[in-house]
């Protein structure tokens, strides 16, 4: 349906995201502890886990938004240590798109083109996917709900990045925009992309994920291929193995995707993160 | 540095479309007015204009900083997604939040004074309020971020935000007089001239109305103040203690959101 761009800068070049050692603290509160992962390129990682478990903290901390107190994030060879420019490597989409209210759409995508130094043109395959176009020129008070998610949407996915973090990307979507960003996520993923997204509609979910990263009270419970986790807690469904290891409280890390990280080349897209 | 100035180019944008601002200009603009024409003249309306800069300019930035920043909070992240350092979104979001306001504060009060002749019947004493009033907008937009940035419920913050409000406006000149009549055996001068220094309203009062020779609206502190320092010093002192106090919470509220977590 959409005609893939190939990456920017040096499109070759897939991105590896490690988190090593990391712990962090909000007040009394351990959030996240030892937590050791790694999202593949040109996999989709689903990050679950109940409520307060550290999923957004996690991803936040890939985007430099929340700082580790132990431990160190990186995409490729580039720690994420406060420099901004590793983010032009990243797409995200936040949960809540609370842009300013007196924007237009247009106004919004020339804002971060301009703050990106982005010469464009930009990917707005989305915008027609979503029939958005009519929309882009009004003040964001005036969209709905579903409009805004779709606005969000495109805007992660404008500047061809090889890193995307979807913070529940089909929350508010209607079946056919969800769809529409599922098959576009599975086309990122197919290019090469690594995606990293959360979300609390596990049947959504399951359609558009290849591994699993599972937190529970900070720590990493499972980390491997989906079809591993189901058949490692016997169950059909991503709900039920969910479900199951959260009552079970198990740790299930699978040698899957640290076995692949450790067998990955030193530097794999280093080259591209600048 | 190009950074901040895109920032600024866009959230100035933003901020002028919103209807609060043209709410500040205009209840400026019936204020200059209403007390030119009660009073009958410039002269006689500026002391009364002064206080009302006083007690209002504060408010409105601190409430205006406070709560555009935490609603700005999701928005923050977004940008900060982006290839945008810390430093220049911040100083971004400062100015284009302290530049409309101080604008429309000129404005306000500047073209009423300006087509009612206060520039030519009392052109220190406008030049003096204007400047004043631009400044506190910069010490207490700074504030307002200080809060934000500090605390992290919204609610709370504007809590905050009231108290530092009534504290610097009201409860301060009641305290600093209290510990005068309690110690009034006592040679006070250099405590009092403290008093002031710590206190960016009665600061900005003391430029505007030594200006205005009105000694008696001075509230006590003011009046050690002008006799400590006496006229241009005086003004001089108090414009580099404003700009101290626009600079301390400034550094504050820029390492508050380096260090911060979204």
């Amino acid at each position: 349906m959409t005609e893939m761009r190939p990456f920017r800068d040096l499109g070759e070049h897939p991105v590896w995201v490690r988190a090593q050692g990391i712990r962090k603290r909000f007040g009394p509160l351990q959030v996240l502890q030892d937590v050791d992962v790694c999202f593949r390129p040109g996999r989709v990682t689903a990050v679950l886990g109940p409520n307060g478990a550290g999923k957004t903290t996690l991803l936040k901390m890939i985007l430099g938004l929340v700082r580790p107190d132990e431990g160190t994030v990186t995409l490729g060879d580039r720690p994420v240590n406060g420099e901004a420019e590793y983010r032009r490597d990243i797409g995200y989409m936040p949960q809540l798109p609370r842009f300013p209210e007196n924007l237009t759409g247009w106004e919004l995508t020339a804002m971060l083109d301009d703050l990106r130094d982005f010469q464009g043109p930009g990917d707005e395959t989305l915008l027609d996917a979503f029939a958005l176009r009519e929309e882009m020129d009004k003040p964001f008070r005036t969209l709905s709900g579903g409009n805004r998610q779709k606005l969000n949407a495109s805007l992660a996915l404008r500047y061809g990045a090889r890193v995307l973090v979807l913070d529940e990307p089909t929350a508010g979507l209607d079946p056919v925009a969800a769809r529409v960003l599922k098959e576009r996520v599975r086309a990122e993923r197919d290019r090469g992309c690594t995606v990293l997204l959360t979300s609390h509609e596990l049947g959504q979910l399951e359609a558009m994920a290849d591994d699993v990263v599972f937190l529970l009270e900070g720590r990493v419970r499972f980390e491997g291929e989906l079809v591993e986790l189901l058949t490692a807690t016997g169950h059909e469904d991503l709900e039920g193995a969910i479900a199951s290891l959260i009552q079970e409280g198990r740790t299930l890390i699978t040698p899957g995707a640290l076995a692949a990280d450790r067998a990955a080349p030193a530097g794999a897209g280093a080259a591209g993160v600048a | 540095m190009r950074a901040t100035l895109k920032v600024l180019h866009y959230e100035v944008r933003n901020v002028l479309r919103g209807k609060v601002l043209l709410g500040y200009g205009v209840f400026f603009v019936a204020a200059t007015l209403g007390l030119v024409r009660l009073g009958g003249s410039v002269e006689r309306a500026l002391p009364s204009l002064a206080n009302i800069v006083l007690l209002a300019v504060p408010l409105v930035s601190l409430l205006v900083s406070t709560v555009f920043l935490y609603d700005r909070r999701a928005f923050t992240e977004l940008l900060l997604s982006h290839p945008v350092g810390r430093k220049d979104l911040f100083r971004g979001l400062y100015l284009g939040l302290t530049l409309p306001l101080a604008g429309m504060f000129l404005l306000g009060v500047g073209l009423p004074m300006a087509l009612l002749g206060g520039v030519q019947q009392a052109p220190a004493s406008v030049a003096l309020l204007l400047t004043s009033g631009v400044l506190l907008t910069a010490v207490f937009t700074a504030l307002g971020s200080v809060v934000a940035f500090s605390v992290g419920d919204s609610a709370r913050g504007l809590a905050t935000a009231l108290v530092i409000w009534l504290a610097v406006t009201l409860v301060y000149d009641g305290v600093v007089l209290l510990a005068s009549h309690t110690l009034a055996a006592y040679p006070l001068e250099r405590p009092m001239l403290a008093a002031m220094v710590l206190n960016p309203v009665d600061l900005a009062r003391v430029m505007v109305l030594m200006a205005l020779d009105a000694s008696a609206l001075l509230g006590y502190t003011g009046a050690v103040f002008q006799d400590f320092f006496g006229g241009r010093w005086g003004v001089a002192g108090a414009a580099f203690s404003l700009a101290v106090w626009v600079a301390l919470p400034y550094g504050l509220a820029l390492r508050r959101f380096h260090r911060m977590d979204f």
